[in-house]
């Protein structure tokens, strides 16, 4: 069974006027893939997005995540899933503004319920793999984008997901941060095995990853394999837009 | 546990100012709260302190003058109290008549002379049982006994404040003897004289003042003790059938109300007290209404909180926290809030009234004849200090409940696009 299997999804949003964003979205993302998901504004990627991360539901069709069904789950389970299955790395960092780059890592495991001393001192494994180690102390206001991106992807990293899901993970940071933050998504994938869905509308973004989703009016427009990243003059050199 | 609180210091931590603004609103509810309920006490417990002067369960019997023509006596006649109502009303209720005494005066004060020091009193005739209705407290010696009664003996206790008069400092005026109208009485007792009333009294025995003063069968009123009249109805129902069984004694309409007149004291201390506990209830309303300014503050200020803190509600929700534990972080930053002001509110509430006691507690109000205490012992006790900080509780629940249910209800989307 893939990773993630999406039947028919479909999605309308009823504010006012009615707004079909999903109209019937099938995929299938096998375990251990590095997918991109492209598409315009107003495409229905961010939707798609949040669905994936079970932070939205949809209306008609399956999902499975993992195996499991993802549909009608009360706040309670879908907060555990997102919990155990997935890690998410975000445009905007959202870290929390006065907990320190160690507590920000280690806040998923306190929901976890795991005792202070060990969630504590996994963060600072995970800081350390991503050379933050000095920093753990820090609060995120004293840090540059690229160190708080990489503080939020300790964070996803720390449960040890089924899979990453990063919104516009470098929309927030300059061409050489960018490619330093896709590095890492990129060695995680590589050595790691994690699957991997970033969400993104920069061409050289989505030519890093192997495989690529292209998403119009709510739709699957194409899906490229993607596996020769240097095809393209996307994504050299920091040309990232 | 110490991860909330630890999340709760940090909450606190951000906004120190409208934390301490907002505690200062809770903490000065429950001071009222207290201020006012130890105020309160202090009244309370002064009144209880003039009632406690007699016997509570007694009824004291004056005499009247009949307002209803009766088995053809006309109205108007006056109804002299007699040495046989006592036996009237010890034998008609065995149940509930206690000990008995009755009260004959002279008709002015008297002067009582000892050695060249003299001073005045009314000289009054009294049982034995007097003491003990009355509360007579004892400074020396003993009062009226039975065998002064039987044997008519010339025998007087004094006032302290005769006492004070007619003996020097340290002199034993037991066994002496005062004159009184020419006649000597010796000194068996010296009681403390009630300031309340002002009165000063010389005490013999009743039936000595009978037969000196030639009073015939007459009395001027009695007093005895009630057994088991505990509420107001069966106060009410005794006074009726002894105001009947004196009517066949004297001959007057049992419906007469002013042939004999009543002054219960135990209807006087049941009225009393439900006065004191409507006190006691308009206390704790206002004290409580104060309290809800204070928790609607506090619910306000969470409010804020939760829009404030609607981004972070929404990351950790998106990183797996429950709605239960959102729930519980917001409610116990309420509840620590409220309870941490609003004990601090109410040590200072209790040290008041604790000054309070110490400053003012033994007021005692001179009102020309003698004195009254006006405010007695004015503390909260430890029920109701413990009942407060239950309220506390429950008010700083109630307060964080629905900032609560708002930051649960935000969805993580929503949470994650505000900024």
């Amino acid at each position: 069974m893939a990773m993630i299997h999406l039947k028919d999804v479909n999605k309308t949003y009823n504010n006012g006027q009615p707004l079909h964003v999903l109209k019937g979205i099938s995929l299938d993302i096998e375990e251990g893939e590095f997918v991109s998901i492209m598409g315009a504004s107003g495409s229905g990627k961010s939707t798609l997005l949040n669905i994936l991360g079970i932070l939205d539901n949809y209306d008609t069709g399956e999902y499975h995540l993992a195996g499991t069904l993802v549909k009608n789950l009360s706040e309670s389970k879908s907060a555990e899933y997102r919990n155990r299955l997935i890690g998410f790395i975000f445009q905007s960092f959202n870290l929390i503004s006065f907990k320190n780059a160690m507590e920000n890592v280690a806040l998923p495991l306190f929901y976890q319920g795991v005792s202070r001393r060990k969630r504590n001192m996994m963060a600072m494994e995970y800081l350390d793999k991503l050379g933050l180690a000095e920093w753990a102390n820090h609060m995120p206001n004293e840090m540059s984008g690229g160190q708080k991106q990489r503080v939020a992807i300790a964070r996803a990293l720390i449960t040890k997901p089924q899979i990453i899901l990063a919104d516009e993970p470098t929309g927030a940071l300059d061409s050489k941060t960018s490619v330093e933050v896709m590095e890492i998504l990129k060695n995680l994938h590589k050595e790691d095995g994690l699957t991997i869905v970033v969400v993104t509308h920069e061409s050289g973004v989505a030519n890093q990853t192997d495989k690529i989703i292209h998403i119009k009016d709510g739709l699957i427009g194409s899906i490229e394999e993607n596996l020769n990243h240097d095809a393209s003059p996307f994504g050299q050199n920091g040309y990232m837009k | 546990m110490i991860d909330i609180f630890q999340e709760i210091w940090s909450a606190i931590g951000r906004n120190k100012l409208r934390t301490a603004l907002t505690g200062f609103a809770v903490a000065w509810g429950i001071f009222i709260l207290i201020v006012l309920l130890g105020a309160g006490n202090g009244l309370i417990n002064a009144f209880l302190l003039n009632a406690n002067e007699r016997a509570l369960n007694s009824v004291k019997v004056y005499p009247g003058v009949t307002s209803i023509a009766y088995e053809g006596f006309d109205k108007g006649r006056w109804v002299g109290l007699e040495e046989r109502d006592l036996h009237i009303v010890a034998n008609s209720f065995p149940d509930i008549v206690g000990e008995v005494s009755a009260q004959l005066s002279s008709s002015e004060t008297r002067t009582i002379c000892y050695k060249q020091d003299y001073t005045t009193a009314m000289l009054m005739g009294f049982h034995p049982a007097q003491e003990r209705i009355e509360k007579v407290k004892m400074v020396k010696g003993r009062y009226i006994n039975e065998i002064d009664i039987e044997k008519k003996r010339k025998v007087v206790v004094l006032s302290d404040k005769a006492e004070e008069i007619l003996w020097k400092k340290g002199e034993n005026p037991l066994g002496e003897y005062v004159s009184i109208d020419g006649f000597s009485y010796k000194v068996v007792g010296i009681y403390e004289v009630d300031r309340s009333m002002g009165f000063d009294n010389a005490v013999i025995p009743f039936t000595t003042m009978q037969v000196i003063y030639s009073k015939g069968l007459y009395l001027d009123n009695y007093v005895f003790t009630t057994n088991g009249l505990t509420s107001v109805e069966a106060n009410d129902a005794f006074e009726a059938q002894l105001r009947k069984k004196l009517g066949e004694a004297h001959k007057f309409d049992p419906a007469d109300n002013s042939a004999v007149y009543f002054w219960n004291r135990m209807t006087q201390y049941l009225q009393t007290q439900t006065g004191n506990a409507m006190l006691n209830t308009a206390l704790w309303v206002i004290g409580l209404f104060t309290l809800v300014s204070g928790i609607v503050g506090v619910s306000n200020i969470m409010l804020i909180t939760v829009k404030e803190r609607t981004r972070e509600f929404g990351i950790r929700k998106a990183l797996g926290a429950k709605p239960r534990q959102i729930l519980s972080l917001v409610m116990a930053e309420s509840i620590v809030i409220t309870t941490l002001f609003g004990y601090c509110g109410m040590v200072a509430g209790i040290g008041v009234t604790e000054l309070a006691n110490y400053l003012i507690g033994n007021s005692v109000m001179d009102n020309g004849v003698g004195s009254a205490s006006v405010f007695t012992n004015p503390t909260v006790d430890l029920s109701t200090a413990i009942s407060a900080t239950l309220t506390l509780v429950i008010a700083g629940t109630i307060a964080g409940f629905i900032p609560a249910r708002k930051a649960v209800s935000i969805r993580p989307i929503e949470a994650l696009r505000a900024d």
